[in-house]
């Protein structure tokens, strides 16, 4: 059958040098979250924070974002030249998670045109486009908000799954299998994997957001490097903004999917593993939004509820996929 | 309920479920005053106050979403019994103690039906009051601006320059008119006093919230009535058969328990044939995989004759019924002739496909009752393509008819179908059998490529005529599923009102030319202080705004 093994090879390579660039990015961002760790920034922080707050939002928000892009300040030399510095790390970063991005995307049209289908017919596809899509929204916010903190951990956690889809999930070039071939697999996979993207830029913001309220109430050491991230209250607002997004477009996918299932099984609803494990994500993501209204539910359990949220969601792709039986066995895996 | 009102309810008392808890607490404090115990009734308040606060209701997600995990644990019957069965014959007074608990039926259990049905009611005292608020809110005028705008969230104050009035209260009054159409035109409510304006948005924000739910009770509701008013059943088609809808021709069948299976709509379908190809050209593992599954079909219904394409993802409707591929294998056709060579059995047999072999060796059995004498039985294996493997041992080595092949082993004795005991087609009990043997008394392995024939030791012989394929549908109505996808279009719909509508209260004041403006975010609103300074933007020079935004109610 028509594969065009060719291009499915260029596929392969585009991916390698993409890992290859994600890994340098990723050291990039690492040293930019992790390497300046001036202690002199954080008392200037204090100091700017006192001038600022008279600004005239009462919103402290403002007050701690306005430290961060206030030019001309007349501190002590280390922290001018470290910020003339500033985040030299994170914007080589960026620029390499671009160029990685370019790469990482071209593998994964040239997949698809290998095949001429859409790039998330088995676990392995699903991976590389899942990884493509979460840098993409990852860009997508930086246009919005400075995030670049994220990054070590997006480039990063794109790189494990990439390895692990040229490696353990592996799967040559085919054509689909009959169960896949409808078009509800251009509709229902996209925004799962849309889903999975969001839900996990969200996490990372989650476990940032737990580490900052360590380092305001306790300031243990090793959080030092954390003084330049925005407050716990602004990490967990974007946390949660991401997850409400990533709500929608999971309610969606579980629709999706259960009208894709009474076109193939002939019930929307059955109880197969994978519906199970979908339920139970939603679920917990209800519970995660509705635990943000409730009293006595502090920011950090919140934000431990989001973490249980994206494990349930990486057991749902892995677990499920490989080991449970059921009728979404798509992992392209024996 | 969620949405809308994350942060609300821990900010703003007038939230419904803190109110209801409150007046809750109130009564269930003054009937203690009254009389020292809270009695049956008082008890009844209690519980449903507790079960309507959003911290018993979150703790039933929680607990919905644990108790939903056995079920992809466990085999469950309602979607392979064979395999509850297997496990309980496995695991012994473990699996009886874990059936006593409902732990193969999960989801109709006693335990997961209580959360559920709590989840439920819980919601249903909160759509209630919150419905009830929303409604009067929603006739209301926006509440008139508190004393200090400069505590709002969302707060800047400026000079107002309207230096073309006459006198100072016009040029206020004149203020006002600009704010009042500004913000009519961005969707608020306005509610005009002398010195100022309070304006709220956003009150999609709740209903979308308030439909979310309703939606959410509506889809479960649905589910529970489609299961008692569709049915499912099984049915394999051979080649050339027809199934013709009535009890007799399903090879199972469940009903819902309201469903009237003696009403069944009348049609017929035809297979016709059916085609599968498999992948002969992909590397690895995707070698072998299946590439089409495509039956032809001829459906009967009303006087009119039909031709469909069925696919795995193109079920066939016909009759109000749904018709999908779920499976398909191979039948080959073998005849039996008894020791006069007269035909004892003859016509395709259903072989049932291992499914975890891309190759589809197939596994089959094979009755003849009809045999002078004792009965025969045959028990088997088909192979579409038949190879050796690296250990001389036969398999299939693809799954299309390569090298058709047929192996088996016979039996002589009673088939045990007189017994009572109802059987499956598809196995072949040979308690009561002896094995054939060949000459030198070792079993009789009987092989056939196709349109061979061997002798039997009894003098009679198997031929192995040809294959034809089968495919296995499912047949099934629920007649609530057009209410189940309008359900599900308002829960989404719902759910992106509640979460991306901004509601918010705006207050422009004004007192001799120095204005205020002030917002309030009710629930999650990002863009709260942009809708400020948008609003201090147009307010403090409208001129160059003004053709943008069509005003003419400028003097």
């Amino acid at each position: 059958m028509d594969v065009n093994t060719d291009l499915a090879m260029w596929s392969n390579q585009l991916i390698i040098s993409a890992m290859i660039v994600y890994a340098v990015a990723m050291i990039f961002y690492a040293f930019d979250l992790f390497g300046a760790r001036e202690l002199k920034t954080s008392e200037a922080e204090v100091a700017t924070s006192a001038k600022t707050s008279t600004v005239r939002r009462t919103n402290r928000k403002t007050a701690t974002t306005a430290v961060l892009n206030r030019p001309g300040d007349d501190d002590s030399a280390t922290v001018k030249s470290s910020r003339k510095n500033k985040h030299r790390g994170a914007r080589i970063g960026t620029s390499l998670l671009v160029l990685a991005m370019l790469l990482h995307v071209g593998g994964v049209l040239t997949r698809a045109l290998s095949v001429a289908r859409v790039p998330w017919g088995n676990m392995m596809e699903y991976v590389l486009t899942a990884t493509a899509i979460t840098v993409i929204v990852f860009l997508v916010v930086l246009t919005k908000k400075d995030v670049r903190y994220l990054g070590t951990f997006v480039s990063g956690g794109v790189l494990l799954c990439l390895g692990l889809a040229i490696t353990v999930f592996y799967t040559p070039a085919a054509k689909l299998i009959p169960a896949l071939d409808s078009y509800w697999i251009a509709i229902h996979v996209p925004i799962a994997i849309l889903s999975t993207s969001l839900l996990y830029i969200s996490a990372i913001l989650a476990v940032f957001q737990i580490l900052k309220s360590v380092h305001e109430t306790k300031d243990p050491k090793w959080l030092r490097f954390l003084h330049r991230l925005p407050s716990s209250t602004d990490l967990e607002r974007i946390s949660y903004r991401i997850a409400a997004v990533g709500f929608i477009t999971w309610t969606f996918t579980l629709i999706a999917g259960a009208i894709w299932a009474e076109v193939a099984w002939s019930r929307y609803w059955g109880w197969d593993s994978k519906e199970i494990w979908t339920f139970v994500v939603w679920v917990i993501y209800a519970a995660y939004l509705h635990a943000r209204a409730t009293r006595g539910w502090g920011p950090t359990k919140v934000a431990v509820l989001n973490l249980i949220g994206i494990a349930s969601v990486i057991f749902n792709f892995t677990v499920v996929n490989m080991y449970f039986n059921g009728l979404h066995s798509y992992s392209g895996l024996d | 309920m969620a949405g809308s009102t994350e942060g609300s309810e821990k900010t703003q008392p007038k939230s419904s479920a803190k109110t209801t808890a409150k007046q809750g607490d109130k009564t269930a404090a003054k009937s203690t005053v009254t009389q020292p115990q809270l009695g049956f009734i008082g008890m009844c308040r209690w519980a449903w106050t507790q079960l309507t606060t959003m911290r018993v209701a979150l703790i039933l997600l929680l607990i919905l979403a644990l108790a939903a995990i056995p079920g992809s644990l466990l085999p469950q019957r309602i979607q392979d019994p064979g395999r509850v069965n297997t496990f309980l014959e496995n695991n012994g007074a473990w699996g009886q103690f874990l059936d006593t608990i409902q732990m193969f039926d999960v989801y109709s259990s006693v335990w997961f039906s209580a959360i559920y049905l709590l989840l439920m009611i819980s919601l249903i005292g909160c759509i209630i009051p919150r419905t009830k608020q929303h409604w009067k809110a929603m006739r209301s005028s926006p509440p008139k601006a508190p004393r200090r705008l400069s505590r709002m969230p969302g707060y800047a104050a400026f000079t107002s320059a309207q230096a073309d009035a006459e006198t100072r209260e016009d040029a206020d009054e004149a203020f006002l008119d600009a704010a009042e159409a500004r913000l009519k035109k961005s969707g608020y409510r306005i509610n005009r006093q002398s010195d100022h304006i309070a304006a709220e948005r956003g009150y999609l924000r709740e209903t979308g919230n308030l439909v979310f739910h309703i939606a959410l009770l509506m889809a479960t509701l649905t589910m529970a009535i489609g299961s008692l008013f569709g049915y499912e059943g099984q049915r394999i088609l051979v080649e050339g058969e027809t199934f013709s809808n009535s009890l007799v021709s399903y090879d199972s069948f469940e009903p819902g328990s309201y469903y009237d299976a003696d009403n069944l709509p009348d049609f017929r379908l035809k297979l016709d044939s059916f085609t599968s190809t498999f992948d002969d050209q992909a590397a690895g593992n995707q070698f072998g995989q299946p590439r089409t599954f495509d039956a032809k079909v001829t459906t009967t219904a009303d006087g009119t004759t039909e031709s469909h394409v069925l696919k795995v993802n193109e079920p066939v409707r016909v009759g109000g019924v749904g018709v999908y591929l779920t499976g398909n294998g191979y039948a080959p056709e073998v005849t039996v002739r008894d020791a006069k060579g007269d035909i004892v059995q003859s016509g395709p047999q259903v072989f049932i496909p291992d499914g975890g072999d891309p190759g589809y060796t197939s596994e089959g059995v094979i009755k003849v009752p009809d045999s002078a004498g004792t009965q025969m039985g045959f028990v088997g294996v088909f192979l579409p393509t038949a190879a050796q493997n690296e250990n001389g041992e036969l398999i299939s080595s693809f799954a299309e008819l390569r090298n058709p092949y047929l192996v088996m082993s016979g039996y002589t004795g009673d088939l045990g179908l007189d017994s009572g005991i109802p059987q499956s087609v598809y196995s072949l009990d040979a308690e009561n059998m002896t094995e054939m043997t060949d000459e030198s008394g070792n079993p009789l392995v009987i092989q056939l490529a196709e349109g061979e024939t061997q002798k039997l030791p009894n003098g009679g012989s198997v031929t192995f005529d040809g294959v034809k394929k089968y495919i296995a549908v499912d047949i099934s109505q629920d007649p609530t599923q057009a209410l189940m996808l309008i359900s599900a279009i308002l829960v989404l719909a719902g759910l992106g009102l509640s979460l991306f509508i901004p509601r918010r209260r705006v207050w422009v004041r004004i007192k001799n030319g120095d204005a205020e403006v002030a917002a309030l975010a009710r629930g999650e609103d990002p863009l709260v202080e942009r809708a400020v300074d948008d609003l201090v933007k147009d307010l403090r020079d409208p001129e160059p705004d003004e053709d943008e935004h069509g005003d003419d109610d400028e003097r």
